[in-house]
């Protein structure tokens, strides 16, 4: 990993995407990091477009503003990529990461000539089925733990099942299948 | 440094007067003379009075005294001279005069 | 050695209000300090701390809840922001003269209009002539060990204390954090034993006296002097801190400073991407350096015109304007230091920055010294009051 990485992240109001990027910043803390997660406030309504960041980095980050060089970008709501311009500034060699049923190869050319990675995750799909419910938030941030590095995926899942078991000590049920979510998720994580 | 209502005077300095001008104690209206608010006086003929008592309350200081369920002499240490006493008197037994200081 | 957490700037205020366990915390929420109150009514409803949280119908009420609580004896706390601050202002005016050392959060936000919830700190600085002590944050850990030393700095001089971050940017940012454990807090802050309060059976005592002319100005000339003696309790409060836990704080902070032939001034959140943008510019050669004032009351005007007296030129970002046709409030009191200190060689010049949450980057601040450059160049400073990064 490089001494400092950034994420742009990019929701729907109400889909999780800051809490994702909370989480991501307490996993990557969890290793030993120095973290920073923040969202880009505004006046909150549910399904407007909403932008959260991390920075992920050896040594302290002084910096305060916004990212606009992300290492990575993850869209966590598929018809973002029209509405909003989700590759601006994404390094090259970066990656994007997508919730989508769709191959990389098919997304691709909807991103306005990104040079760099392309990857798709049918985090929907996987929420549907493991949890019942729309969640996209925990396989979006399963994939792009896979497609950074940013942790080690082992001490990830681990460290994943002991924050559900703290956060969901009262329903005990919901415990796995954020687990099988989030390892399915790490590995049907199409990167092209 | 004191801290007693009496010590803030005008020659009080900055160095000593209280925080805020907070007091810290009590009862300091025995202590500040504001009867010197005054300029008229009541004046009390004890020939008319017939200790009915009826200017006693009314008094809205304390320069009434009443002592054994008879009032005494005015107590001009806090009287403003506002004459409420004189006009209940039902015997004309208060007049207000001019105070000559 | 402390311990590693990772808090947002509001998590980290109630953490440190819970570690002092207050007497009365009145509050009432508001965009972006809401999370303050929430989190330690939390903290409250477990029987973590036995603080009186009253819950009042505004801000007016919320200080004077505090106004009350602490003349009565206790430690009261409160948090707020934005218009707020503003509505509270008449009652912060009483408590910086009834001298109760009341601590609030704030988090800074602009004021309407147009309505915005974002980072500035035209709140704070509406409120800066008020008497209280105002400490502002880089960081969420600045504003936690700020938080920590507030109860002894403002119980040293009897003044009212403001602990300020910037609204979002760090109030709202997961950052890394090292907290003091909680018997070391509770020792370090200690008790509050007031010389004169109300509840005291044995001295009966009137609080919010009126004054005629005679006396209204002694009184405010003994309250300029608390502020006066706080710069000296804050560089001890903040010595003896260090030695608590490696982190030593004084009225400013110099950053790269030394050999510096350009300068910036500022305050808050900004001040860390200001110093990425000096490591960048210091790497390409160019003497640059920063100060950020920590304490803004007491304005600490002599450590400012010594640390400034050697540049060539500097530039003092507001970010608040105070539309007098001429500058923003903290260059007008860096001014001041300076000519009142003897020092009139730096050139200066002033930038209105950030307003309602527009965002700092490294290269605003590139901007900066790019234009410091050039008035060292001409030696000309061209207009003094500019507008950073607006749309012409």
């Amino acid at each position: 990993m490089k001494d400092m990485v950034e994420i742009r992240w990019h929701g729907r109001g109400g889909q999780g995407a800051k809490t994702a990027s909370l989480l991501l910043a307490d996993a990557a803390f969890n290793t030993g990091k120095y973290v920073q997660g923040f969202p880009e406030y505004g006046p909150e309504r549910m399904g407007a477009p909403i932008t959260a960041y991390n920075r992920i980095s050896s040594e302290r980050c002084t910096v305060h503003s916004n990212i606009y060089y992300p290492d990575y970008v993850v869209v966590v709501d598929e018809t973002l990529i029209s509405a909003v311009d989700v590759t601006a500034g994404l390094k090259a060699d970066g990656a994007i990461v997508i919730n989508s049923g769709k191959s990389p190869e098919e997304i691709r050319p909807l991103l306005k000539g990104y040079e760099g990675k392309v990857c798709t995750i049918d985090a929907g799909k996987i929420s549907e089925e493991e949890l019942g419910k729309n969640f996209p938030n925990t396989p979006m941030l399963a994939a792009i733990v896979k497609v950074s590095g940013i942790v080690e995926p082992e001490a990830f899942v681990k460290d994943m099942e002991a924050s559900f078991h703290h956060k969901f000590a009262s329903k005990p049920h919901v415990i796995d299948g954020n687990m099988r979510a989030l390892k399915r998720s790490m590995e049907e994580v199409k990167i092209g | 440094m004191s801290h007693l209502a009496k010590d803030m005077t005008a020659e009080v300095t900055w160095k000593e007067i209280t925080p805020g001008c907070n007091i810290f104690e009590g009862a300091t209206a025995s202590v500040i003379e504001t009867g010197d608010w005054r300029t008229m006086k009541p004046i009390i003929d004890m020939d008319k009075c017939k200790q009915c008592l009826l200017c006693a309350p009314v008094c809205p200081d304390m320069s009434i005294p009443v002592v054994d369920g008879k009032r005494g002499e005015f107590d001009y240490f806090y009287c403003k001279g506002c004459g409420i006493c004189a006009n209940v008197c039902p015997f004309n037994a208060i007049t207000m005069v001019k105070d000559e200081k | 050695m402390g311990i590693r957490e990772r808090l947002s700037g509001n998590e980290a205020v109630a953490v440190a209000m819970r570690q002092i366990n207050p007497d009365v915390m009145g509050a009432f929420p508001i965009t972006p300090s809401t999370e303050i109150p929430q989190y330690f009514s939390t903290y409250v409803d477990n029987g973590q701390v036995d603080t009186e949280f009253i819950a009042v119908e505004s801000e007016h009420s919320a200080m004077s809840t505090c106004i009350g609580a602490q003349a009565a004896g206790c430690r009261a706390v409160s948090a707020t922001s934005s218009c707020g601050l503003c509505y509270m202002t008449e009652m912060l005016y009483v408590a910086a003269s009834d001298r109760l050392p009341i601590t609030l959060a704030v988090s800074c936000r602009a004021l309407s209009g147009p309505i915005n919830i974002n980072n500035d700190h035209s709140d704070a600085m509406g409120v800066r002539d008020t008497g209280w002590l105002m400490l502002f944050a880089e960081t969420n850990q600045e504003v936690y060990d700020n938080y920590l030393q507030a109860m002894r700095i403002g119980e040293a001089v009897e003044l009212p204390i403001m602990i300020c971050q910037d609204g979002f940017i760090t109030s709202h940012a997961i950052e890394n954090i090292e907290l003091v454990e909680d018997d070391k807090v509770k020792a370090f802050v200690g008790e509050y034993n007031p010389k004169h309060y109300l509840l005291n059976k044995d001295e009966p005592m009137a609080v919010g006296a009126y004054a005629t002319p005679t006396y209204y100005m002694e009184a405010k000339r003994q309250q300029a002097q608390a502020m006066i003696d706080a710069k000296d309790v804050i560089r001890k409060v903040g010595a003896e801190f260090g030695e608590m836990t490696g982190r030593t704080y004084g009225l400013i902070e110099k950053y790269m400073m030394d050999d510096a032939e350009e300068a910036i001034v500022i305050i808050g959140s900004s001040a860390g991407t200001a110093k990425a943008a000096i490591n960048e510019l210091r790497a390409e050669g160019k003497k640059v350096g920063l100060i950020k004032i920590r304490s803004f009351r007491p304005f600490p005007s002599e450590d400012i015109a010594e640390a400034l007296k050697n540049v060539k030129a500097f530039a003092v970002m507001d970010k608040d304007d105070s539309f007098n046709a001429h500058c923003g409030p903290i260059y007008a009191e860096v001014c001041a230091a300076l000519f009142s200190n003897g020092v009139v060689g730096p050139k200066g010049i002033n930038y209105i920055y950030g307003l309602g949450g527009r965002d700092v980057r490294i290269e605003s601040i590139k901007t900066v010294y790019a234009e410091l450059d050039k008035i060292v160049e001409t030696g000309c400073t061209g207009e003094t009051y500019r507008y950073l990064e607006v749309r012409e």
